[in-house]
């Protein structure tokens, strides 16, 4: 299985749909591209499974390496665990959803999938990147097409937002290029030369002293992409002026740029600071946890209450991250799958309403599962994922979460991990509330009645992230066993490495 | 000499040959077609620039006056593609100017001036260069010849130029008074570090910096980028920058390497006040020229922050970062010729709504702006991390610190600009520019430039080699 495809697939995607004349043609060339990166990706899935059937050990697989800058020992090296497998199905997943999604967007068209096209480049490479530099480069490409799918397509005070998110998520690169940079400086690759190379940084000692600097560094920079506390304040701006697409692809898979980063990058390289750090951790991500969830409460538009439930939920990413047991671990990155999914889906959700009756406000919405069925059921069961019902991935991802929490038996981790239990109680206050609102009850506005249900095109984006919840939920083994072994070897290490 | 001294002055022969031709064309003023004369011109240029890959030597002559070998060589070959560039940038410009000889050969005479300067092999050359580059620098930024800002550019250029020269000559005289020599050669042998010695490193240092216009020395750049053409203002950011750091490179660090924990403190304070300063002051401008004025200035802070490194590694990478800067800026400065020729307007809110009437030249300027600031996929990122992490290398992580969260305030106004050409909303946007066949041949070896330059490593490669 050749990696680079998926890097090069989005990119002739993009390419081709900057060469297309008519609106048809680039939203089919778009779609069709999409429909390649999910095969692909199912076909990474599969052939990493028989690999690891066949008994292939090797800790990353299908690895190629390049030679990029020679002098400075850059390289194009890429590779996939099953970590990055977990993640590069989900960003599939939502590209896709995210093409369909955006079937009627008109203004300015070619340029709006173009910049889809390129984010899912970047989020893609930096997946199956193993290379430090390399993995900075595909961090850092998404923030043209970030900022100006923001600015363009987006509503309300979207120049604002556009600004501050691009310049939060920058601060947040510059935090990890220090990192990366302090890093760099201190490896060996052997042969006397700096190394990139993260597999054999790992193998690495990089000094005590150092790693209580840049550990810190490395894991705000990254935290800042996954809307740590008190880092957060651009995603419910970001998320609520974005276009629909745009809230998609941000919420569900730059964020977990972020979460993966913290994982890879700033554990895996530096356990000893990982070890000296963690109740930070915990502590940032409980607060994140609980204000997160108590911010949601007090929010009255659609966009603004998924996307400060977001910051809530990618606490709980931190949270496993931070409680270092494996069960935590492989619970992180389901909560990054599913939540990735889930948030898809919600915004996805209320992109449609908003389309329809243009208005987000709760208050002003009511009914609609009445005239457009499809898409209240929907609406409904991303909030029922979200607070954690079983049977959808979020209960899976969560509950393993708790679980791996529970495992570690610090007085103040038992704390962290009840109160973070507890809050589920106030989101299910604030989806319930949301959804009994705005797709229940009367029909606030006459207006609604004569409003469509879902097209085929936004049924099939739909579908296709409910299957994937679905299958998370019901089953949620197959992705346990795939992140399992993975998550294992990140636990050893920073087992090996112990407390200071 | 003999065979010899054709061979290795072979830059410099050749642009004195172009000099001459260009005189006698003028005074024979047989063509009276502009734009044959203007092809005749660029062409002579290219042949110029290709020359400058074919036979070269090192060596030095006059007795250690003149050196030079692959990595000057490179450089000045690095000076007359960009010179090629502006050249074709300014097309349009220039057809319509009617003293268009004059400004070419003022123009070559800058850049020989230039070329002397970075083959100098001792202080008198170099010194001597130096003046050969800057007056007809001053010529040239008065040569939009009915405006006033013009002639005012023109005048603050000669006089900061003059006051930095005899700081420069006050440090070398004392240079003089202490070694004994100017001899490149000879010179590091006889530095001992004596407080008279380093208050002269000094003086050359601030003499050079006020033609880098490093802060606090920098007063005299945002006024005459603003006043004069858009093709000097360019050329000004680009080609003499360019040239300074390479004689930086080849002189300064090479010959003070003794004083090596001065020129440290020295260059860390330059750059942290030079970025500081360069990020404060862009974001409030409005003028665009102005506002390219001081984020070059931000860019001079990051190509120091390279040489701090004080090795090769740090000079490949200023060197390749002079490379990428020259394809983003002058993209980003051919827009602005673009539009500013044909609708005379300047300002950042000029350019509201800007993409809905110029779809390529909105892009055009959005990729250079995005590689000035240094985002991915362009060649900036790399040019910038490259200076970044040779900047790294001694463990001044504070110093990394403060250059990685300035690339964030940088941003902004580089965002600022296009939010303006993609985001802003304009009644009456700026109408389709028109531009002639070579500003759009120059314009897309600008955009060839700063997508492929990052991605195929063999630009950097072979600096890298040249310089080992």
């Amino acid at each position: 299985m050749n990696l680079t495809l998926l890097i090069l697939i989005p990119l002739l995607t993009a390419i081709v749909i900057l060469t297309c004349k008519s609106l048809q043609s680039v939203r089919w060339v778009a779609f069709i591209g999409s429909m390649i990166q999910l095969g692909l990706s199912g076909m990474l899935l599969y052939a990493y499974n028989t690999e690891r059937a066949l008994g292939n050990t090797a800790q990353m697989l299908f690895s190629e390496r390049h030679s990029w800058y020679a002098a400075l020992n850059i390289e194009y090296y890429i590779g996939v665990d099953g970590i990055s497998i977990a993640m590069i199905l989900l960003t599939a997943f939502v590209v896709a959803a995210g093409v369909l999604i955006s079937w009627k967007m008109e203004m300015l068209s070619k340029e709006f999938f173009f910049l889809l096209m390129l984010l899912s480049v970047g989020a893609y490479g930096f997946f199956i990147s193993l290379d430090l530099f390399t993995m900075f480069f595909f961090l850092e490409v998404a923030v043209i097409p970030k900022f100006l799918l923001i600015g363009i397509w987006g509503s309300g005070k979207k120049e604002y937002s556009a600004m501050k998110l691009a310049l939060m998520l920058m601060g947040g690169s510059a935090l990890v290029l220090i990192g990366i940079l302090g890093v760099y400086y201190n490896t060996n690759d052997g042969a006397g030369n700096h190394t990139f190379d993260i597999l054999k940084i790992s193998q690495q000692h990089i000094p005590i002293s150092l790693q209580l600097y840049f550990f810190p560094v490395l894991f705000t920079g990254f935290g800042v992409f996954t809307a740590m506390f008190p880092f957060h304040t651009w995603a419910p701006d970001g998320h609520s002026s974005a276009p629909t697409a745009a809230s998609m692809f941000l919420a569900g898979i730059s964020m977990k740029l972020g979460g993966y980063g913290c994982l890879r990058v700033a554990m895996y390289l530096m356990p000893e600071g990982a070890h000296h750090y963690s109740w930070a951790i915990i502590l940032v991500a409980t607060i994140a946890i609980i204000y997160g969830a108590f911010a949601t409460l007090m929010q009255k538009d659609l966009k603004y209450i998924n996307a400060y439930s977001s910051v809530s939920h990618c606490g709980f990413v931190l949270l496993g991250i931070g409680m270092m047991t494996q069960t935590a671990i492989v619970g992180a990155v389901m909560q990054m799958v599913s939540h990735g999914l889930m948030t898809a889906l919600f915004f996805g959700a209320i992109g449609m309403m908003y389309e329809r009756t243009h208005t987000r406000q709760v208050a002003q919405l009511g009914g609609l599962l009445k005239v457009m069925p499809f898409i209240g059921v929907v609406f409904v069961i991303a909030g029922l994922c979200s607070l954690g019902l079983p049977g959808l991935s979020g209960f899976a991802a969560e509950m393993t979460v708790f679980v791996g929490s529970w495992q570690n038996p610090g007085m103040w981790h038992r704390l962290a991990t009840i109160l973070a239990c507890a809050s589920i109680v106030v989101t299910a206050v604030y989806i319930l509330r949301a959804a009994g609102a705005s797709v229940m009850g009367p029909i606030k506005d006459e207006h609604f009645r004569a409003l469509k249900d879902a097209n085929w095109n936004e049924k099939l984006a739909s579908v296709l992230l409910l299957v994937a919840i679905l299958a998370i939920g019901m089953a949620p083994f197959w992705l346990i066993d795939l992140v399992g072994p993975d998550s294992q070897i990140i636990m050893d290490h920073l087992t090996n490495a112990g407390g200071l | 000499m003999g065979k010899e001294f054709f061979i290795l002055m072979k830059p410099e022969l050749g642009l004195m040959l172009i000099i001459f031709l260009l005189l006698i064309l003028k005074i024979w003023d047989g063509i009276k077609e502009k734009t044959t004369l203007l092809s005749i011109v660029n062409i002579v240029l290219l042949l110029n620039f290709v020359a400058g890959f074919f036979f070269n030597k090192e060596g030095t002559l006059f007795s250690g006056m003149y050196q030079t070998n692959d990595i000057l060589v490179l450089e000045k070959s690095i000076l007359s593609f960009g010179t090629l560039l502006i050249s074709l940038i300014a097309w349009d410009w220039l057809k319509k100017h009617e003293h268009m000889l004059e400004f070419y050969i003022l123009l070559l005479t800058t850049l020989l001036g230039m070329n002397f300067m970075i083959s100098a092999g001792n202080f008198m050359m170099l010194y001597l260069g130096l003046e050969l580059a800057t007056i007809p620098l001053a010529a040239l930024c008065n040569f939009d010849l009915e405006k006033l800002k013009s002639s005012e550019a023109a005048l603050k250029m000669i006089l900061s130029s003059a006051f930095a020269s005899c700081i420069l000559l006050f440090g070398i005289s004392m240079l003089y008074g202490t070694t004994g020599t100017l001899i490149f050669s000879e010179l590091p042998a006889h530095l001992d570090g004596g407080m008279l010695q380093m208050l002269a490193f000094i003086f050359v240092f601030i003499g050079f910096a006020f033609k880098l216009s490093v802060v606090p020395f920098h007063f005299w750049t945002a006024d005459v980028y603003e006043g004069s053409p858009v093709a000097v203002t360019s050329y000004l950011s680009v080609i003499s920058k360019g040239a300074i750091v390479f004689v930086f490179i080849s002189t300064l660090i090479n010959l003070f390497s003794t004083l090596g924990a001065t020129w440290y403190h020295l260059l860390v304070i330059s750059i942290v006040m030079t970025i500081t300063a360069g990020n404060l002051f862009a974001m409030r401008q409005d003028n665009i020229k102005r506002f390219l004025a001081f984020s070059s200035i931000t860019q001079v802070g990051y190509i120091l922050l390279g040489l701090t490194n004080g090795t090769d590694a740090g000079s490949a990478s200023a060197i390749y970062f002079l490379v990428v800067y020259i394809f983003s800026n002058l993209a980003a400065f051919g827009v602005v010729s673009m539009v500013s020729e044909q609708t005379g307007k300047e300002n950042i809110s000029d350019f509201n709504g800007f993409y809905k009437n110029n779809k390529v030249a909105g892009w055009v300027m959005a990729l250079a702006l995005f590689s000035l600031a240094g985002i991915p996929p362009t060649a900036g990122f790399f040019g910038k991390m490259f200076l970044v992490t040779a900047g790294a290398a001694k463990g001044n992580y504070l110093l990394l610190a403060f250059a990685s969260l300035n690339m964030v305030v940088s941003l902004y106004y580089y965002l600022r600009v296009v939010k303006a050409i993609f985001i802003n909303a304009n009644e009456n946007p700026i109408e389709k520019v028109q531009s002639s066949f070579p500003v759009k041949i120059a314009l897309g070896i600008c955009m060839l430039g700063v997508i492929a330059t990052g991605f195929y490593s063999g630009i950097y490669d072979y600096i890298v080699s040249v310089i080992k």
